[in-house]
């Protein structure tokens, strides 16, 4: 593997992270990462998109006139959206119902219409699919562990398979309310990027 | 004194630069300076010092804090007396002549909650000075003070410890320090665990500590939670004296509005505190309260009625507000800094209590939320304050 690709493959996993560094897709990371299933759901759709999103962009990036490419990829993105969403309602309909707001939302989802300004434009098929799928994996890996914390720190499950027996059910751990609410992913988030930042200094802004 | 400070001036070189334990000097840095005044003298250019350093403005915040830490044992050990049959005998003599027992008490349910405050806290500020290089601030006395004082005696330790992290880490620390804060620390832990752990912290919570022998621990509602229920403060069991002295279940510091006006006295007249905020912060009750009055006809049931027509005076007495008023909202790094600032500020703390309690029935306490929301607001609130007051004299050298 050469160094490009290799760059454009493990970049959004860390120093490029789409939600930590970037600071996009934050709406869908605090709604759905109540609970780790959600979590993982609302990665699969947004990989499901965003790979294909990108391949096809990049096929027709040469056809697409640079005065109408925004509203191009835009319904290319909706049309993936609209599958996405209508598989999930046919096979995972109980979680569907619970996210599926979030999921539609994927067309304004700013890491989708980056990615494909930014890169399927410029880029052949392949290594287009590849940025895709290193980027949703970006985005995944942080929406998982944020539902992970929240689902275990609030309710003591994971996967609804209990760890901590909940004080509730007559166990010994006492839920914490917090982690249940919107704003515990942003502590959670904020708490990633500073240990990112830690590890990897040249993320900081220069003042 | 002089074997200590002999002891100190031997140990030094061991965390100066080069010293076995140089990455620990914060610590000793922290000891010496706690203990003694720092001896360094002003280097380059002439400049005035003051002595009221950052070390004698927090001691005098704590020396204001006195009356109501004294005040929170005995209350507390009273208020368990009362409930426990144990102790019949001693409350029919009055808290006059028991009081003693009543601190004793108090002091058994106040000094473990103090004491893990300053250890889970304390461990923290030393972790992050060693780490960051930054001394250890003297800044943690109030913080540590004020945090138990705004908790219900009976919370379980560990939630005390899990609260004061959340304060000094999320709070201070990741804005760097005592001085970048945003948020008033103490507050930022009690917020915390007010979201995480409503249940022991809010609306229905303690009576009196479980005592051996007796009953499991009485629990009810505190003021401001029962008058969302029927919004009449003669049903309320205790007369508005009990609560200006503070003789009534609650956060331990925040019962009595008589002893955080003795606070508030003594920070006035030592200028540490701001009379502005505090000033502005009643004026704004004031003002919300009697709004609040003359909507009264329009609540929808009996009780909202009746608690929409509650007057100032009860709103000043009831819940942690004078506490609020006095000692969070003039932290003087997460407060308003311009003079025209602090009145918006202290106002709009004032306005958005009674607001809160009264409008949103979630929230029985409005005092904490207010004051955290005006932190966030207090840099946006001093930054216009500037710019107009450069646009008025702007416009009278003609410059526009």
């Amino acid at each position: 593997m050469d160094k490009a690709t290799k760059k454009v493959l493990v970049d959004p996993l860390h120093v490029q992270n789409p939600i930590t560094l970037q600071v996009l897709g934050i709406c869908s990371a605090l709604a759905v990462t109540t609970k780790v299933e959600t979590a993982l759901v609302m990665s699969a759709a947004l990989t499901f998109v965003l790979v294909l999103s990108n391949v096809s962009i990049s096929l027709l990036r040469n056809k697409i006139p640079g005065s109408v490419r925004i509203i191009t990829q835009l319904s290319i993105i909706a049309s993936l959206v609209v599958v996405a969403d209508q598989l999930l309602q046919a096979f995972l309909f109980d979680v569907a119902k619970e996210i599926s707001v979030f999921v539609t939302l994927i067309i304004t989802n700013c890491i989708v219409m980056g990615r494909a300004e930014a890169f399927a434009m410029q880029n052949p098929p392949g290594k287009s699919a590849l940025d895709g799928l290193s980027n949703s994996l970006g985005y995944s890996w942080v929406l998982i562990a944020v539902g992970l914390f929240r689902e275990l720190l609030g309710s003591g499950k994971i996967l609804n398979y209990t760890v901590f027996e909940a004080s509730a059910d007559g166990g010994w751990y006492v839920s914490n309310g917090l982690m249940v609410l919107s704003p515990s992913a942003f502590f959670l988030i904020g708490l990633i990027i500073w240990v990112q930042r830690a590890l990897s200094p040249e993320m900081n802004e220069e003042d | 004194m002089a074997p200590l400070r002999n002891l100190l001036d031997k140990v030094a070189p061991l965390f100066e630069e080069g010293g076995k334990w140089e990455k620990l000097y914060p610590l000793y840095e922290a000891a010496d300076s706690f203990l003694y005044t720092p001896g360094k003298r002003t280097e380059g250019a002439v400049h005035v010092r003051d002595g009221m350093d950052i070390k004698r403005l927090m001691v005098t915040v704590v020396i204001a804090l006195m009356p109501c830490t004294i005040w929170a044992m005995i209350n507390t050990g009273w208020q368990q007396m009362l409930a426990d049959p144990a102790h019949a005998e001693a409350v029919s003599l009055g808290l006059k002549s028991s009081w003693m027992t009543a601190l004793s008490l108090g002091a058994w349910a106040f000094l473990p909650v103090y004491a893990v405050t300053i250890a889970v806290g304390g461990a923290l500020e030393g972790v992050f000075a060693t780490v960051r290089k930054h001394e250890i601030n003297e800044g943690f006395l109030v913080t540590s003070m004020l945090f138990p004082l705004t908790l219900p005696p009976d919370l379980p330790l560990w939630m005390v410890g899990v609260g004061i992290a959340f304060g000094v880490v999320i709070g201070k620390e990741i804005f760097g320090g005592t001085g970048m804060n945003v948020l008033n620390p103490a507050l930022t832990g009690r917020i915390f665990l007010f979201f995480a752990y409503p249940s022991y912290m809010s609306g229905s919570v303690w009576r009196i500590l479980p005592a051996e022998g007796a009953v499991d621990g009485v629990t009810g509602a505190t003021a401001l939670g029962d008058l969302v229920g029927h919004g009449d403060v003669s049903q309320l069991g205790y007369t508005w004296a009990d609560y200006f002295y503070g003789l009534v279940p609650g956060s331990m510091g925040e019962t009595s509005a008589l002893c955080c006006l003795l606070g508030a006295a003594f920070l006035i007249f030592t200028k540490v505190g701001s009379w502005r905020i505090m000033l502005s912060s009643l004026l704004g009750l004031c003002g919300m309260t009697l709004l609040l009055n003359a909507l009264s006809g329009s609540g929808s049931t009996e009780a909202i009625r009746g608690y929409l027509a509650i007057g100032p005076e009860w709103h000043f007495v009831l819940g942690g507000f004078a506490f609020g008023a006095v000692f969070m909202a003039t932290d003087p790094v997460s407060a308003a800094q311009t003079d025209t600032g602090r009145w918006i500020y202290g106002a709009l703390i004032g306005a958005l209590t009674p607001l809160v309690r009264v409008i949103n029935p979630a929230y029985p306490e409005g005092v904490m939320l207010a004051i955290i929301f005006m932190n966030v607001f207090a840099p946006t609130i001093d930054y216009y304050v500037v710019k107009s007051n450069i646009k008025r004299r702007e416009a009278r050298l003609g410059v526009q």
